[in-house]
């Protein structure tokens, strides 16, 4: 186009152009209702809460910046493991509720949950008609779980995760007991071998 | 009795043209204006990408309150827009078709009353400026006037130079003489015509009577359902009228291949793509400021038309 610029008139022609060669690209309307968005991954559109993980730490209650998170639990007490010991007592979940009105998806309550009970959600339909109906309770953020992506894949060479790799060394270590254990059975000599190695894996572990 | 039933079936043919082509315009600027803006228009009305848009809108027109201000000059506002309106159905009464008199009706002087009633039509929009009671709509209606004072001129010029190539004031005259050549001999008269033609029914990029960031919507702010749709409507009607008159004019009508037999769609495609350059420059040029509308009027457009009437004169004398 630049020979052309000093020619009267050739600025009209470009526009007229660029809107013709508009007219013949794909239009970038998205067509919603119609047809769902492509949304990237990791999206976050609402906090899905996997409550059997939850154990009522309140972490998630008190990172919350504009406090839209509301707990509330009581405690139940079990009886104890062997006879004689102490009772064992533990939070049960009452009430988990996120008021979206006040929620600014900045995603904190999922980074501070230690016990992995929150996710992010690429649900976003869930619009209501009176601000009030915006607090969703925990059978509503439970149903959201179902919709929560799998974790991304690890990049080929990462580091395998922690609780793959514990899960991985106990299964070994149960696979090795018993190789010894029939070992053992065949030549019932060889016992403090074991106890040895068996200390070790202890000490890594 | 055969004569009256040929006239009453031309009568309707050129009313039923008068109400379906401008509606096709309309969706065609609705779609066409979509997607050079990378959107895609209308896509529900009537199921099929919206094909029925401007049939809900008349829909919704109609069943809008008719209000008249209270300030305002009843008779004078209510009738604005049937003057804007009726006008170009009468031009369309006189436009051929095609050849072997493929018309509404023939007109000797043709070329005369086309353009003549084609300026009644503005005067709508004036009466509607002055009766609305309501400064933005007066300043419309001024704008307007003086627009059709800057644009009436070289669009008459433009017209006497094709008057005087063919020798005749017919329109269905104009077009049997029609040569290829006469294209390229009347290019600039056919550029300036059709360029006043615009200004005329104040289409953009010449809409500053109806800037809507300006002045609201010119002499139609006060305007609300059936009334305000007959503007549009006449507006619509007015883009077909002109193109179909450049193409008559300059464009050499149902001349083309396999004119004998279908030469009527000559004229049609030739009237559609005009349309839709009309629809193009709306698309992509800004609106022309008030002085630069009058500047262009009177030191551009009057120049050239003068200097085609030269050449139609010149070139006219040498072939005979």
């Amino acid at each position: 186009m630049a020979p052309l610029s000093g020619f009267p008139g050739s600025g009209l022609a470009k526009g007229l152009a660029v809107t013709l060669r508009t007219m013949t690209k794909r239009t970038v309307t998205a067509q919603y209702p119609d047809a769902l968005p492509e949304l990237p991954p990791r999206s976050r559109g609402v906090i899905a809460l996997f409550e059997e993980n939850c154990t009522v730490c309140m972490l998630c209650a008190r990172e919350c910046p504009d406090w839209c998170i509301y707990i509330d639990s009581h405690k139940e007490t079990a009886p104890p493991a062997a006879p004689g010991g102490r009772e064992r007592s533990r939070n049960v979940l009452d009430r988990f509720a996120i008021d979206f009105s006040l929620c600014m998806y900045c995603g904190i309550c999922i980074e501070v949950c230690p016990f992995d009970a929150l996710f992010w959600s690429p649900e976003f339909e869930y619009a209501e008609t009176d601000i009030l109906d915006l607090t969703h309770e925990r059978d509503k953020l439970r149903d959201w779980m179902w919709t929560v992506p799998a974790p991304p894949a690890l990049d080929p060479a990462a580091e395998e995760p922690k609780e793959i790799a514990a899960a991985r060394k106990a299964a070994e270590k149960a696979a090795a007991a018993a190789a010894a254990a029939a070992e053992a059975e065949s030549e019932p000599g060889d016992r403090d071998d074991r106890d040895d190695r068996d200390d070790q894996e202890k000490g890594d572990a | 009795m055969n004569d009256t039933l040929d006239v009453v079936l031309r009568l309707v043919a050129v009313l039923v043209v008068f109400l379906v082509l401008p509606l096709l315009v309309g969706q065609t600027e609705h779609k066409v204006m979509a997607h050079m803006q990378g959107r895609l228009g209308p896509m529900y009305a009537g199921g099929f990408h919206g094909w029925a848009q401007l049939v809900a809108d008349g829909v919704k027109f109609a069943q809008k309150e008719d209000i008249v201000p209270a300030d305002a000059d009843r008779r004078v506002f209510q009738l604005a827009p049937a003057v804007a309106l009726l006008p170009y159905l009468l031009v369309l009464i006189v436009i051929p078709v095609g050849p072997d008199g493929f018309v509404g009706q023939t007109v000797d002087a043709g070329l005369i009353f086309v353009l003549a009633v084609m300026g009644v039509g503005v005067l709508g929009s004036l009466m509607a400026g002055w009766a609305s009671a309501n400064k933005f709509s007066l300043l419309g209606g001024l704008r307007t006037a003086a627009q059709l004072m800057a644009y009436e001129l070289p669009m008459l010029l433009t017209a006497a130079s094709v008057a005087m190539a063919a020798g005749t004031l017919s329109l269905p005259g104009i077009v049997d003489g029609y040569h290829w050549w006469w294209t390229p001999w009347q290019l600039v008269g056919g550029v300036v015509f059709f360029t006043a033609g615009l200004a005329e029914l104040q289409r953009p990029p010449f809409d500053m009577p109806v800037a809507d960031s300006e002045i609201i919507f010119g002499a139609y702010t006060e305007y609300t359902g059936l009334r305000f749709a007959l503007f549009l409507l006449a507006e619509y009607a007015g883009i077909v009228v002109l193109c179909a008159l450049t193409t008559v004019l300059f464009l050499g009508g149902w001349h083309g291949p396999w004119s004998g037999s279908a030469g009527w769609v000559w004229t049609l495609v030739k009237t559609a793509l005009l349309a839709f350059v009309v629809i193009w420059l709306r698309v992509s040029y800004p609106r022309l400021r008030e002085d630069q509308l009058q500047k262009l009027a009177w030191t551009v457009l009057i120049p050239l038309s003068l200097a085609q009437i030269a050449l139609t004169g010149v070139v006219k004398v040498v072939i005979s």
